[in-house]
């Protein structure tokens, strides 16, 4: 791959490479007492090991012209296999978390597997790992698509790969050993928060000028999505990631804001991570890949519009719904809640858009599971975002709240959406990156559907069940008006409906594992395509003034 | 510049775009769309109107019913203190022998002591208080501190051991730790120790006779000379077959020479005295249940 590269970006990709080592070498000797040492030492083994892989492909000889002639997809399997990688990891993560709630036991005795270790461990491999690794993967091949253009250069995009999992490295192996910055979604410390910030706005610029170089009048939907995804994520990085090092030998850090000021701020990221990160990024998949695999035109150009705006305008007013009935003032969440009352309409309107588009082709719906894969996701997109709309209403919030309710419906989008249309994705993409007629085993599709549908019912229900249970039982009060009922008997309550939700989960990481496999058999042994029939290639670049060209 | 086609499946046109196949129809928005944002967008301003809704500066619109969970707060926790009043003045009133005579007041006594046992004392003292290793069962009869409601109600109020300036404070001396008795000392105590509770089985005689010795030294003073214990320090009857700790030999012997230092909270500053009253009875009768 790195034969992939001309000279320039190998001496550029070694340069930085020499510059990440010197950064992690920098961490390790400043934090030498302090966690941020280890860190350092894991900063040091990336630069190396990127640098080592540069230098290895340093004598190849300068890449053919016609290189240009195709898109560049190197990064973009790379990135599918990790976002899998982290898929496995991070749902096994979760069914153990699981599984802890269930059996308390089920643990070492050491600080690094206890509950609130691995809980964020779980929730930063599969939201940033996996969904984060899906997103770029998928934008990377949308944006060149829909442009008819390929990457302007071939560094960036696997600095921002490359830099990106680096960065969950941190996240993830942080809150293991101890180090975490207590903001849900957000736990990681301030270096690697920075480290992301250049990383992030790399892939905006990226992504801009990839766009800048379309030869289509018009900018497709999907990059709407993938566009409203990357600026606003970054957005709201920066302002919630704001904080102070107690110094720069430490991993510790102080938010700025404190008080009820930061909780806002936490949930007005927290909630927008949820619409740009989990929603806006997944629209932009679905808006490519359900259309083309199910050969049929988006049912309305003027849904999508309305759908795109009404979401981005209403989602960045709906994060105080999470802070209904505490110390933030009443008219803050009047707001919050009522935003995400009219949310409802666009939201659904996104879903329709796609469920309608399927319309002349849901034969291919019921033979295809690719696309009913993505067929569902939309359904529990829906299902999702009238049920988060719901819980955003004060009154059906004090019995939802603090419950497992919140937990069934995060799952509901996280696995019943973002999941299958990842899935879907994925499974539509990795024959035509690697020249495949199609998938190894169509029927190792179906078997991963149904593990998925399975697991993600299961766990929903149990959870609608234990946290709506678990709601009434806190709030009922006996003749007397004291509680009827204990903390512990709520708890007692809830076992069966852990057992169900870690057998769900259980259903749900076979499933991953059947598709990684899948996968894996399509790279290695699928049988190929001998000839293009509709050619996957960019559109001839008009000599165009003052414009340079790829790779040069 | 660009043309639509018709869409044979539905009839519409397409906007003309084409992007790596991808065609969109130029579907107008469905009626139902608009008519149902328009519907979300009339609730949130008739709420706007009502509720507290948009910042002004310092200040904020304040609604016209007048509503904010402050207030709203505050009214429903006097409404509910109100609503206990005919019960919880009673109980705050009246003494424990009054109480306990009084079966609709012990009816409440027994369904509110439950929930505040469960969510303040279950997770030591086990859910039906039946204990369990360290932590003493309050089902046997057999009182540390007493058990009358009054040296309940006192135990529950300062803790043992505990953060409080009254808290009733009691220790075992780690006597082989601390080189008081020597380990073969402290072995034949626990012979002793033993026979209190009468099982002599396997106990060696004389080993019970020179424990004997050593407990009448070193530990008779809280124990007891007859081992029965001292409720007036919290020292444990040990001639009963109730042990917090354990009563095998090797539970005794880790009590004896490593010592014990048991903590219960104080709860004083936590609950209030109406619902700490209502914990004393709910213990007491938690007892005679189970007996």
């Amino acid at each position: 791959m790195v034969g992939q590269l001309t000279k320039t970006e190998r001496q550029f990709g070694l340069a930085i490479a020499v510059l990440v080592t010197l950064l992690g070498l920098a961490m390790a000797a400043a934090g030498r007492q302090d966690l941020l040492g280890v860190h350092g030492l894991i900063v040091v083994a990336f630069g190396v090991g990127a640098a080592f892989l540069v230098i290895s492909g340093a004598h190849l000889p300068e890449p053919a012209k016609e290189r240009l002639a195709h898109y560049y997809d190197d990064p973009i399997k790379v990135g599918i296999i990790l976002s899998m990688i982290w898929a496995i990891f991070g749902l096994f993560i979760g069914v153990w978390v699981a599984a802890l709630l269930a059996w308390p036991e089920l643990t070492f005795d050491a600080a690094w597997s206890s509950f609130g270790r691995l809980r964020p461990v779980h929730t930063t491999s599969v939201i940033f790992g996996f969904g984060g690794n899906a997103l770029i993967a998928t934008s990377f091949h949308v944006m060149q698509r829909t442009s008819r253009a390929r990457m302007p250069d071939q560094l960036s995009p696997w600095f921002v790969l490359i830099g990106y999992n680096l960065f969950c490295v941190l996240a993830a192996s942080g809150y293991f050993i101890g180090i975490t910055q207590s903001k849900e979604y957000a736990e990681a410390e301030w270096y690697a928060d920075l480290w992301l910030v250049v990383v992030w706005v790399t892939y905006l610029v990226l992504y801009l000028r990839t766009l800048a170089r379309r030869q289509e009048p018009h900018i497709y939907v999907a990059n709407w999505y993938y566009l409203a995804f990357i600026l606003v994520v970054a957005m709201l990085h920066i302002v919630n990631g704001l904080a102070m090092p107690i110094s720069l030998a430490s991993a510790k850090s102080y938010p700025i804001f404190s008080g009820v000021q930061d909780a806002m701020v936490q949930w007005w990221y927290g909630h927008n991570a949820v619409a740009f990160f989990l929603t806006a990024g997944f629209l932009g998949m679905m808006y490519y890949y359900l259309p083309t695999r199910a050969g049929r035109p988006i049912f309305s150009y003027r849904l999508s519009i309305i759908s795109f705006w009404g979401i981005t305008f209403f989602y960045m007013w709906a994060g105080s719904h999470h802070l209904h009935y505490t110390a933030l003032p009443h008219w803050v969440q009047t707001l919050g809640m009522t935003f995400s009352v009219m949310l409802l309409v666009p939201s659904w309107a996104s879903a329709a858009n796609a469920l309608l588009t399927l319309n002349g082709a849901w034969h291919k719906v019921r033979d295809d599971a690719t696309l009913r894969f993505m067929m569902v996701a939309a359904v529990f997109y829906g299902l999702s975002t009238f049920e988060g709309s719901f819980l955003a209403i004060r009154s059906v919030n004090s019995l939802s709240h603090y419950t497992d309710w919140t937990v069934g419906h995060v799952h509901a989008g996280a696995l019943g959406w973002v999941a299958l249309i990842t899935f879907g994705a994925i499974y539509a993409v990795v024959p035509k990156l690697w020249n495949r007629k199609s998938m190894y085993s169509w029927k190792l599709v179906e078997v991963h559907f149904w593990l998925a549908l399975a697991g993600t019912l299961v766990y929903v229900f149990a959870m609608w069940n234990s946290g709506i249970i678990q709601g009434l039982m806190w709030r009922t009060y006996n003749e007397s008006g004291t509680l009827a009922y204990s903390f512990l008997e709520s708890m007692i309550a809830m076992h069966p409906y852990y057992v169900a939700r870690t057998f769900g989960g259980l259903l749900f990481l076979t499933g991953a594992a059947v598709g990684f496999y899948n996968i894996w058999k399509t790279i290695k042994e699928a049988p190929a395509v001998q000839e293009e029939t509709a050619p996957d290639r960019p559109a001839t670049m008009p000599a165009r003034v003052g414009t340079v060209e790829a790779g040069e | 510049m660009s043309v639509g086609e018709r869409d044979p499946h539905t009839g519409h046109m397409t906007t003309g775009h084409d992007w790596n196949g991808i065609k969109e129809l130029n579907t107008p928005v469905p009626k139902p769309v608009l008519l149902f944002l328009a519907a979300t967008v009339i609730f949130s301003l008739v709420y706007w109107v009502l509720m507290p809704a948009w910042p002004l500066g310092v200040s904020y619109t304040k609604g016209l019913l007048g509503i904010d969970q402050r207030t709203t707060v505050e009214t429903r926790l006097s409404e509910a203190a109100q609503a206990r009043a005919n019960w919880s003045e009673a109980l705050a009133e009246q003494d424990f022998g009054q109480i306990a005579e009084d079966d609709t007041l012990m009816a409440i006594v027994r369904h509110s002591g439950s929930t505040l046992f469960g969510d303040n004392c279950a997770v030591c003292h086990g859910d039906r208080g039946e204990g369990g290793p360290g932590y003493p069962a309050l089902t046997d009869g057999s009182w540390l501190w007493g058990g009358e409601a009054d040296d309940i109600w006192e135990t529950l109020r300062v803790g043992v051991n505990a953060e409080h300036s009254e808290t009733r404070i009691a220790e075992m001396l780690a006597f082989g730790r601390d080189g008081i008795l020597d380990r073969q000392t402290v072995l034949d105590t626990v012979s002793y120790v033993q026979s209190l509770s009468g099982a002599m089985d396997g106990l060696d005689p004389d080993a019970v006779t020179r424990g004997e010795e050593a407990f009448a030294m070193n530990c008779s003073a809280c124990h007891g000379e007859s081992g029965q214990g001292d409720a007036t320090m919290g020292a444990p009857d040990l001639t009963d077959d109730f042990w917090i700790y354990g009563g095998d030999r090797n539970a005794i012997y880790q009590s004896i020479f490593h010592g014990r230092r048991g903590h219960m909270p104080q709860w004083e500053t936590r609950l209030s005295p109406v619902e700490r009253k209502i914990l004393t009875l709910y213990v007491r009768d938690l007892g005679e249940q189970a007996r």
